[in-house]
């Protein structure tokens, strides 16, 4: 059974996704936007399956919305402390560095979650990754110390995106 | 007249809110002096400005017409399309050199943007592995 829904349905969470994104693309929620939707939703992932193995399965989703919610969060708080850097600090004043991200995660969409959760939080870009995937470049704006930002991103994310994802 | 009051003051307090983080973003642009630097700015304006503006255009098609949540949309594209194009600038903010020097990686050979082959340019250079 659960065999039979994986082969009609391969990304469960991609198809939820288009569904709702259809929604909201027709700004209405009728049956003739939902059951459209469901077509879609059956028909990309089919189409696209084979260009997405291994995607991870068996993924937390109630931890999920709570790190998009504390990921929103911190993008507010940074956002007003990058904006008052911004304004106050003279460009030598900044302690700029660079911050080499030891990487614990092996799933390469956890990965890439965690690389665009860095760049999304203003005073943090994800610049680059190591040859073989085990670690991250990021770059700070203002910080005390690389060390500092490591184990912010390390406690902070990659340790709940472990806990979705692995 | 009072039932309009309330959400036309939210809406402009979003308006504000949303500019002044606009505002900020593309002084930052204009002041910060290094191109990783600069990067900082534009990440910020898209993120907060952006966001409140388009709050403040839900708030107003709820508040004055049918509602409609194509913002939300428009957030989710921003933010998936947003750390990609910025860690295209800063692959070539790397390569230019012109910015402070990259540290080693701790684990590693090299930062994969740097992971060149020895032959480039020559036509008949072997192809990079493709992982599988």
């Amino acid at each position: 059974m659960k065999r039979a829904a994986r082969s009609v349905f391969p990304h469960p969470f991609l198809t939820v996704l288009l569904i709702v994104s259809w929604c909201l693309l027709n700004n209405s929620f009728t049956l003739g936007t939902v059951v459209f939707g469901i077509i879609l939703g059956f028909l990309i992932p089919q189409g696209t399956a084979a260009y997405w193995p291994g995607a991870p399965r068996g993924i937390k989703a109630g931890k999920f919305i709570s790190y998009l919610l504390l990921v929103l969060w911190d993008i507010l708080v940074a956002n007003v402390q990058v904006a008052w850097i911004v304004l106050t600090r003279s460009n030598a004043g900044m302690r700029t560095h660079w911050v080499t991200v030891p990487l614990e995660i092996r799933t390469p969409e956890a990965i890439t979650i965690l690389a665009g959760t860095i760049t999304l939080t203003p005073g943090t870009v994800t610049a680059d990754m190591s040859d073989e995937g085990h670690c991250l470049l990021v770059h700070a704006l203002d910080a005390a110390s690389p060390e500092e930002v490591r184990d912010e991103i390390k406690n902070r994310y990659e340790r709940r995106l472990k806990e979705i994802f692995e | 007249m009072t039932g309009t009051v309330i959400p036309e003051i939210l809406i402009a307090i979003c308006l504000l809110m949303g500019a002044l983080f606009m505002l900020v973003g593309s002084f930052g642009l204009l002041k910060l002096d290094s191109p990783m630097k600069r990067m900082h700015a534009p990440t910020k304006a898209s993120t907060l400005g952006v966001g409140a503006l388009l709050l403040a255009s839900m708030l107003h098609s709820f508040a004055f017409d049918d509602g409609s949540l194509h913002e939300i949309l428009i957030m989710a594209f921003l933010f998936v399309t947003a750390p990609i194009s910025a860690n295209f600038i800063a692959k070539v903010a790397i390569h230019r050199g012109r910015d402070m020097p990259t540290p080693e990686p701790p684990k590693d050979q090299t930062w994969s943007t740097l992971d060149v082959p020895a032959e480039t340019g020559s036509p008949d250079a072997p192809e990079a592995p493709v992982r599988g």
